[in-house]
């Protein structure tokens, strides 16, 4: 009898502690990584089925994290430029790994099937991973799309180095006069430290799933 | 021929019912909510491409409607891509017949009026602040329920 009021008291104790660190996606209040956090690594489905870690990269340098997805006029108007990121800067050491955070069940544009569809049409060089808990967006603190998480790599870890923005103009791309991201890449490439560390963009809302 | 000119003059009289909307700067739109005056301005900001914004406007729509003879008013700043304004927010606002007046946000930098408008502010929309006498009361990054609008402007005009 005791034995089991005792079990019960700590199963209610620890559920307590533990609901006490989840905090609800929703609120407002930043949180996340910022420049200097470690980033934790995750397994994430890409669109050829296949999982992806970025310890499976051996030899790059850092990665470009960028939270996207199909839907948002603002991640679709930065398509294009992602892509070329990528060509430029994967030979660098510097790969694009995209992921879509989004709940596909309000947002049936954002399913994984979609996803193959938009990566083919675009011609996409990167990794398109599918977020499927949410729980990589939550852990970065992924905000709205697109979202940008520059890391580098030190010695076992994964140091943040820039969050925010790609460039300064989300609807032309023409018309950008200072491209954040990019200089951000050239900084740590040149073994300088970033100088803009956190920049802001317009963007969609991360979708997350209903309680 | 008289017809033509009569028919020509009706139909662009119609279509000028329909909202004029503005493209402002950023500096124009800091001069407009923070006029040093009474009123109590609630500037929502949203885009048509925004599920979670459309889902929220007839609750802004409402509050204005409510509030009209008295000194709150609701103003909308759009972040529609200048290219849809024709085809995606004019039509949307005259489909809806949206009262409260629009505005188009013509400013390239996000990064730099982001924090303008408010430092907790991630770059998401619907984000919305509430502003009086130069001040601002408030801002949420997420929808708002009319419930929560009128609560909200109770606690500040009748507090």
């Amino acid at each position: 009898m005791n034995h089991n009021l005792i079990t019960t008291a700590v199963i209610v104790l620890g559920s307590m502690i533990m609901a006490s660190f989840i905090t609800n996606p929703n609120d407002s209040v930043p949180t996340g990584y910022k420049a200097g956090d470690k980033a934790s690594d995750f397994k994430l489905k890409n669109i050829n089925d296949q999982f992806v870690s970025l310890t499976d990269y051996k030899t790059a340098k850092g990665f470009i994290v960028v939270f996207t997805c199909n839907h948002c006029p603002y991640a679709i108007a930065y398509e294009d430029r992602i892509e070329e990121l990528d060509k430029k800067y994967a030979p660098k050491g510097y790969p694009v790994i995209a992921i879509n955070p989004n709940d596909a069940a309000s947002y049936p544009d954002d399913s994984f099937e979609n996803m193959k569809v938009r990566a083919k049409q675009k011609g996409f060089t990167f990794p398109y991973l599918y977020d499927e808990t949410q729980a990589t967006a939550k852990t970065y603190g992924a905000q709205r799309t697109p979202h940008i998480y520059l890391l580098q790599k030190s010695g076992s870890d994964l140091i943040v180095k820039y969050v925010g923005a790609i460039d300064d103009n989300s609807q032309d791309a023409k018309a950008v006069k200072v491209k954040y991201l990019e200089n951000a890449v050239d900084e740590l490439l040149s073994g300088k430290d970033v100088s803009s560390k956190e920049t802001k963009a317009i963007g969609c809302s991360i979708k997350w799933k209903k309680a | 021929m008289k017809y033509l000119l009569v028919l020509s003059l009706f139909l662009s009289s119609v279509f000028s019912f329909a909202q004029n909307v503005p493209y402002i700067t950023f500096e124009q739109l800091e001069k407009i909510i923070y006029k040093q005056d009474d009123t109590l301005r609630i500037v929502n900001f949203w885009a048509t491409w925004c599920k979670p914004c459309i889902e929220e406007l007839p609750e802004f729509e409402r509050i204005n409607a409510e509030y009209k003879n008295q000194k709150v008013k609701v103003i909308l700043v759009s972040m529609d891509f200048k290219s849809k304004i024709d085809i995606q927010l004019k039509p949307y606002i005259q489909k809806n017949n949206i009262q409260s007046p629009v505005f188009v946000l013509d400013q390239t930098d996000a990064n730099v009026w982001i924090n303008a408008v408010s430092k907790e502010w991630s770059g998401s929309i619907p984000a919305t602040i509430f502003t009086l006498q130069s001040k601002q009361l408030s801002f949420r990054e997420g929808k708002y329920s009319y419930e929560e609008l009128k609560q909200k402007i109770q606690s500040i005009i009748q507090p």
